[in-house]
Parts: C-alpha cells; structure tokens; sequence
C-alpha cells in the first residue's frame, strides 16, 4: 500500500491548498496529454454564480430580459436546493475561465479543477469543431465590444426599440449559423474598426438590390462594383433571388432585410456571430461532458491512488461523482432524457475499456480500436467527432446493454406505440442508429431555409421548411414569423415540402379571411 | 499555467440591470400577483418578498421547432419488459409516467408550467407602491415655516468678531496696501534718483538747497509708507449667513379606530391592514415616522398598538371625542410647523346622530388647517349614515386633502388604498 501523505484533510480549503492540488492535476494531466489553454481560476460567491448562470456563463454580456428571467430562475432553483453542483461553468476562452464557488467544500473545489480546468478546457482546445468555429482568444473582447454597442444603441434609440430587435434576433439565432462553411474568426479588435466602414457598404448592397430602377441606380466606386466576386448573392444574374437557398437565415437578414438600419444589422450581427459562437457547444453535449466526466474520475482515482487524496475526501467524491453519472430510466420519476454526462463517461470509458480488455465482441465491433493504445484512441475521439458521429462510431453493445437502451416509434398514423429495437443483437445497430440521429441537430431542429425573396415584387420573404418523416412545425411557428417579420418589413411566407410536395404554408401577417394570399 | 483569481469582493448582482429589465416586462403579470398577494398577506408578513408565478406560455422565447405529429424514433434508457416489435398504447395526455414522447409534446409550450420567481422585499413594496404618491408632500416647504437654520450666503463687510474671514480680510489688506503704495514709492523713486544725480555732480555746481529739499521730501515718503496701516478695519471681511427655512422631514400618522361593539375582529383587521399600508407608505417618504393610536367609542383614549387592535368595547360611538382627543396631542406634542399629520380613520360609519355635524366642525375650523392629509375608510357593507354625509361636506371644502373611500371587504383594501393615494397630476 501506498503511504498517504494528502496534500490537506478535512473540508475547508484555502487558496494554498487549491494550489497545490492544482499542481498536482496539471502534473497528471501533461502525464495524460491533456493539452489545455492556461487556466484562469476565479473563485466567486454563490451569488456571483448566479450571475454567471444568467448570462449563459459568459463574464460580460448586453443586457436583455431573457437573462434576467434566466437569473431568476437560476435563482429560484437555487433557493429551493434543487441545483447544487455548479460543475460546468468553464468558459471556452484563452486563458480559460473556470469559476470555484466559495461555498464548495475541498473536495468539489479539487472536482471542479479536474472536471473544468482540465476536462473541459482540453476538449475546447482539441476538438475540431471548436478548433474550426470559434476563436478562443477574442471571445472576452467581442462580449466587451457587443456589449458597449448595445448599449450605446440603446441610448440612442431608446431601450425598448433594442429590446425587440434583440428578441426578435433571438427567436432565429439557432438559424443564424453556418453550419458547413468556416467562419471568420470574431476579433473585437478588427470589429471595432471595421464596423463603420462595414455599415456604410452594406447599405450600398441593400440599397442596389432594392433599387426599384432596373439598372444600377447610382455609379458605384469600383471595389463596390458588383463583378461576380463581389456578388456572391447573385444579385445581379437574374432568375430566384437568391440564387441557392441560404440556412443561415440571421446572415441573410443582416446582408438583405430592406429596412433595416445599420445599427440594427449590427445588432443582429452581433447575435449571430455569439449563436456561431456557440453552435459547437450544442453539437457536442455528451461528448465534452462525457469526456470532463472520464477525466475528472480518472484524475481523482490517480490522485487518491498516489496517495494525495485522504479516504474521506475519495469517498465524498465517489458518492458526488456517482450522483452526476445517474441515469433514471424511463419510467422513473426523476426521468429527464438521457443524462449526457451519464452517457458521455460510460461511452469513453468503454473506449477505455475496449482498448485494454477488449472482448471477442469488441474485436468484431471495433476492429480498429480494441487493444489499441487507449489514450491514444481516446484522444483521438475527442478531437475529430461530434455527438452525432461520436455515437454512430463508438456505442458499444456493451454500453447499450448496461443503460438497456431501446427505441420506440411513436407514428401518429399508428394508434399504438412500437418497440423498433431493444438491447439486444439485432437490435445494437439501429439502436446506435437512432440515437446517433437523436443528437443530429439537422435532426433535432427543423430544417428551414430562405427560399425566396421577391425583390421585383412585393417584397415578401418565402422560407422553406424541408419537411421529414411528416413532423409539423410547432405552435411557437407563429410567434417566429411574427418577429422575422419585424426584421423583414414586408409579409413573411413559409411552405412545408415533404417529398416534393408543399404540404402546408403559412404566412405572416395572416391574411384577411376572404382575400387569400397570392 | 494556471493561476487563481479571488472575484468574491467584485461586484455582484452583474445581472441587476437584466433583473430589472424582466420586472419592468412583466409589469402587469407581477402587479397583479403583488395586490393579491397584499390582501392575503398577514401584517407582520409584510416585510417579505413575494414569489410570483407566471404561466411559461406567456414568457417564452419563441424559436422554430417540431411540432407533435408524424414519426420519430426516441431511443431512451432502462428497458424491463419490452420485446422487439411490441406494441403498446399510447398514453394519454399529460398524467406523469409517460414515456419519453410524452416529454417531447410538453416541450411545445402546450403544459401549463408556471414560470416562478421569488421578488425581495424591496422590489415587492415597489411594487406594492408603484404609482402612489403623498399628496402635497411639498407643501410643508413652500410655506413659512419656524424653523430655520443659519446658511452661508456669501461675504459682508459687516459683522461680529465671531465671524471674521480671514483669509478674504487678509487679501483685501493686501490689496488696499499695494493701491495705497504705488504712488508713495514712485514718488520715492523719483526723489532717490534726483539725489543720486545731484550728488554725482561737481561739488561746485551741487545745490545743496536742493539736495535738503530732496532729503526731506524722501524721509517725509518713507516715513508715509511705514505709516501705512497693516490691517485696517476697512479690510475687515465677515462671513454673512442668513436663516433658511428648513423642510420637516417628520410625520405623524393618527390611527384612528372606533372600536365599539359593532366592530368586529373582521373590521378592525380589515383597519389594521390599511394603517399598515399607509405606514409603510410614510415610512418611505419620511426620515421618522411616528405613530399615535387613538380609539373611540362614546369616549377616546389614547392607545397603543396591542390595545388598539385586540381591545373590544361595548356602548354607543361618538367620533369627535377622538377627532378632539387628536387635536389635543396635536396641540400638545406635534406642531404642524414641524411636523406632517396624517389622520386615517377607520369605522363601519355608526355615529350618534348629532355628533356628526360636532365633527364637521371640529374639522373645518381646526383640524383641517393643520393636516396635510385625512383618509377615512367606512368598514360596512351597509348604506351611509350621517357622518359619511357630515365628512362628504368636508371633502367638497377640501377635496385636495380629504378622501373618503367605502370597504366592504378585504379585497377592497388594496385598491381603495390606490384611490386614496393615486397619484394627482397637478392642475
């Protein structure tokens, strides 16, 4: 046996301890090549937190109601006990922030370290699409940028005109992506500078496009000219405008909405380029938690193992560490969907697992991987997959068996419920298949793009919603037209297709009963 | 590398501004759910906040999504019993224990999930007081008051002792004696230069009358100059004050109660609830409030505040023994100069007949000159008798100090509390 020598017993902690404890992870963690981004370790009251809960985690962000609602019920929840583990608040920034709350004993204080500073921070430095969409480092100052410009807007023109902009940019910020073209990476820096010169030329756009006279109204300066570089929109060849239906319907808005001011294209900029911003993070839930969770369980045990960590505090954090990987099946009360960190750390486990015992089954489920070294396939993993992919590559029978996973089709044209798949041999694939669609956001959310806007005509806006597997739309439709609307300024359409077929349409403002829409 | 920050003493409550953002949206939601809240509230419950429920469909945050309908395929954890290809029925709405479609339906904002939120204690008397204003509460400033205090308005060149201003005093010495110099020294100069050429030339040519002239004339400068006063009275500078009024930043409120046997417990906490209401009210507006509990039957005593609400008697009503019993107190211990009286009274309306014009008296010749403000609430479901006539007459003379409103129960309390107090645009 090991000789114990902790680094501190007890509960309480103080800032030496921390520090050594910190020292002691990082040293495991260069062992377990974790590449991190430095650590920005601030410890905060419980109050703090609850600010920090409200504004999606962020150190500084514009005002709006949302947030407030956000806080207060953060704040309600916190009150009754009902949220205890404040894990997660890492934010994906150089240096990486991670908050501590006062109120943690040693033990969470030591949990939070390894789960965030390590866990969390060497997926946002690994994983590709976190490499590919966001830029660390500029993150903090374009929070600081958007929210000196909000505000001056609202001085300017008053808090209540911003206020629904900003709800009405909301309502499409996860429609305000580009889901396969890169980016350009946020600079508040360059932002700031180009901003001036960005609202002069996109009015000049604007103001082509829906110049009502055929030819070009005024002489252009010659970078502005419309050649079929500076034209990617195709305003000028004639036929659909635009030519190719555009997903990312925030872009489209910003680039072409009529009336719009520029202040107000900058506003929705500024809400698509923070909805870009986090656009990895919602495709990458069971991964990154999953993958935190594996570290933070692994980092301790190592710690306990050399002897740093006493037998109270192991055990402290077995039974915290348990709690979090729960998994209540479906018919329990506490059922919520499937637990992301639960799923996440049983799956890199497996990984784990299949590379170091691998079974007969793992041979011929995982040929590549099963007795491969295993930190390097788990590394692998991390950095070139998404929830979706991640899945439909590593779920294992193994794991399928021990949550009991089954899959039930729920078709409205059939009056009972069927089990497709349950854990067993025949049904490992489709099981996999299915869930692995469960995290596609293409899947998740509907697929809605702008089809149409009739820039020789009335103007109006025609959205198209790919319809699959006959899934209507939801009740909240209306309220969305209603604020595309508001950034439009002329009547919004929107046609279901299925199969070819326009199955449904709607339209905003409704048209008066007896006079149909055109 | 890493390294630890302590934030705890920065700044907390970041997200206020959006706190105040979401209070000021839902206004009319969190209004209503206060007045409730107010009519249902024990008193010693007052100083609480207030949780607040909003239904979700009217705060959410719309966004494109799946609507229920079609088919999809959920895949979910801890399968016991189900086989491939069984079939099962599909539960019905909404009871708990569905399976995981279930969840999916309630997602489209159909459930009747209440948003909830718990307002602190300052926010919920803002609301609580969202609108109301005293009435005439400057009116103790535009008129003459007694009570002054000393303000510095500047410098005088009259003055006691006490109040001398050096330094100005000192400048102004300073000044007198440069102006009073200049002349005598150029003077001076002239003459020392005259000399200094008499005295270079040849010892024949000197006139020694002139020099004599200019000696003396040089000693009668220097002697002119030293004779020049340092400080002179003239340069005396006082600091000038002058008598401010000052504004009285104390109230008094006069509870009044008839607690005669008509009363009953129902009535008086309905009375309790309203003093309470315009006690927070004037706590707010004053520095120092101070309460006088008077109650009344055939005679009024004054009380205090366990004995005001709990004590019961037997026997007929005479109200202006209580409107003479405040006036007294008035005359003894709150000098309107000083003070700003409020009266609120509360009674279910019975008087002895001839007592009312008795207290219509009282009010227009005395008291109504002093008080800045009387509320009287009529607890009864019953119709008016003579001293709600008596006190109509009152409030036609005195519309702007005088308010009168009818209680039947305890829902009325709040809204009648907003009448009273609304808040009066200036005509």
């Amino acid at each position: 046996m090991t000789r114990r020598k902790p680094i501190a017993t007890g509960s309480d902690w103080n800032f030496e301890t921390l520090e050594r404890y910190e020292q002691a992870i990082a040293e495991l963690a260069r062992e377990y090549r974790l590449d991190t981004y430095p650590n920005q370790i601030e410890i905060i009251t419980s109050e703090q937190m609850m600010d920090a809960y409200a504004s999606v985690g962020m150190p500084v962000g514009y005002h709006h109601w949302s947030f407030g609602k956000q806080f207060l019920s953060v704040e309600q929840a916190y009150r009754r006990g009902q949220m205890g583990l404040a894990y997660e608040l890492v934010i994906n920034s150089d240096p990486c922030i991670a908050y501590l709350m006062e109120e943690n004993s040693l033990m969470m204080q030591v949990l939070v370290i390894a789960h965030a500073c390590y866990g969390h921070n060497s997926f946002f430095k690994g994983n590709y699409l976190f490499q590919t969409w966001t830029d660390a480092s500029a993150i903090v100052d374009y929070l600081v940028f958007a929210r000196k410009y909000v505000a001056q807007c609202e001085e300017r023109h008053g808090v209540e005109a911003v206020e629904q902009l900003l709800d009405a940019c909301h309502a499409l910020q996860n429609y305000g992506v580009d889901r396969y073209k890169r980016p350009s990476p946020i600079s508040a820096e360059a932002e700031a500078r180009r901003q001036e010169e960005r609202e002069a030329y996109l009015q000049t756009q604007v103001n082509t496009l829906w110049s009502t006279i055929p030819e070009r109204a005024a002489p252009l300066a010659d970078h502005l000219l419309p050649d079929s570089e500076n034209d990617p929109l195709g305003l000028h060849r004639h036929g659909r405008y635009p030519s190719e239906p555009q997903e990312n319907l925030l872009y489209f808005l910003e680039k072409n909405a009529p009336l719009l001011e520029p202040w107000q294209r900058e506003i929705v900029r500024i809400v698509r380029k923070l909805a870009q911003y986090f656009y990895p993070q919602r495709q990458t839930q069971v991964m990154n938690e999953g993958w935190a969770t594996f570290w933070h369980y692994t980092l301790m045990n190592r710690l306990y193992d050399d002897g740093l960590i006493d037998e109270g505090l192991m055990l402290e954090f077995l039974q915290s560490h348990t709690s979090v990987v729960s998994q209540p099946d479906y018919d329990s009360p506490y059922f919520g969907g499937i637990n992301p960190y639960a799923l996440g750390f049983a799956m890199f486990s497996d990984i784990q697992r299949i590379c170091q015992a691998p079974t007969h089954e793992d041979r011929e489920w995982f040929p590549d991987i099963a007795g491969s070294d295993w930190l390097d396939t788990l590394h692998f993993a991390m950095h070139n997959f998404k929830d979706e992919s991640f899945i439909q590559q590593f779920l294992s029978p193994k794991v399928i068996r021990d949550l009991k996973l089954f899959s039930l089709v729920d078709d409205d044209r059939d009056d009972s419920l069927q089990i497709e798949a349950i854990h067993d041999d025949r049904g490992y694939r489709r099981i996999r298949e299915a869930l692995s669609v469960q995290y596609a956001l293409s899947a998740r959310e509907p697929n809605i793009q702008v089809w149409e806007a009739d820039i020789r005509g009335d103007r109006s806006l025609t959205l198209r919603h790919v319809q699959d597997r006959r899934r209507p739309l939801g009740q909240s439709l209306f309220p969305v037209l209603r604020h595309l609307h508001q950034l439009w300024g002329f009547p919004v359409k929107l046609e279901s297709i299925e199969n070819g077929d326009t199955v449904r349409r709607y339209q905003w403002p409704i048209p008066e009963s007896g006079r149909e829409s055109a | 590398m890493s390294y630890f920050i302590d934030r705890r003493p920065n700044a907390r409550n970041k997200s206020a501004v959006n706190r105040q953002r979401f209070l000021k949206r839902y206004r009319a939601h969190i209004k209503r759910a206060v007045e409730e809240s107010v009519n249902r509230r024990s008193i010693t419950d007052m100083e609480r906040g207030e949780k607040v429920s909003i239904p979700s469909r009217d705060i959410s945050e719309p966004s494109f999504q799946h609507g229920p309908g079609g088919r999809r395929t959920i895949v979910s954890p801890g399968n016991k019993q189900f086989a491939e290809g069984d079939r099962l029925r599909r539960p019905s709405g909404g009871a708990g224990g569905g399976g995981s479609g279930e969840g999916q339906a309630s997602n489209q904002g159909e459930g009747v999930d209440e948003f909830v939120f718990t307002l602190s204690r300052e926010e919920f008397l803002d609301f609580v007081f969202d609108g109301l204003a005293l009435p005439h509460l400057e009116r103790k400033q535009l008129r003459v008051l007694e009570e002054t205090r000393p303000v510095r308005a500047g410098i005088s060149r009259e003055g006691v002792p006490a109040r001398i201003n050096i330094v100005r005093s000192m400048r102004e010495a300073q000044a007198r004696r440069i102006g009073m110099r200049a002349p005598l020294k150029r003077a001076l100069r002239e003459a020392q230069e005259a000399l200094a050429e008499e005295e270079r030339q040849d010892p024949v040519l000197r006139n020694p009358a002139r020099i004599d002239e200019l000696k003396s004339e040089i000693e009668r400068l220097e002697k002119r100059i030293s004779s020049i006063p340092f400080l002179d009275t003239y340069d005396l500078r006082y600091n000038h004050l002058t008598r401010q009024p000052m504004p009285s930043n104390q109230a008094v409120m006069f509870c009044v109660m008839d607690v005669s046997g008509s009363m009953t417990q129902a009535h008086k906490d309905i009375g309790k609830r309203f003093f309470l209401l315009l006690y927070l009210f004037l706590e707010r507006n004053y520095e120092k409030v101070e309460l006088v509990f008077v109650r009344h039957h055939t005679v009024a005593k004054e009380v205090d505040e366990e004995e005001f609400f709990y004590s019961r008697e037997t026997g007929g009503t005479i109200v202006s023994s209580a409107l003479t019993l405040v006036d007294r107190i008035i005359e003894a211990r709150y000098s309107p100069e000083q003070w700003n009286l409020y009266v609120a009274q509360a009674s279910d309306g019975d008087n002895w007949d001839d007592d009312s014009a008795t207290c219509l008296k009282l009010l227009d010749e005395s008291l109504m000159a002093k008080l800045q403000y009387f509320t009287y609430v009529e607890i009864t479901p019953h119709a008016h008798q003579a001293l709600w006539d008596a006190y109509a007459t009152i409030k036609t003379a005195y519309p702007e100090r005088f308010a009168m409103e009818q209680i039947v129960q305890a829902e009325d309390i709040y809204p009648v509390f907003r009448e009273l107090f609304r808040q009066r645009t200036e005509s």
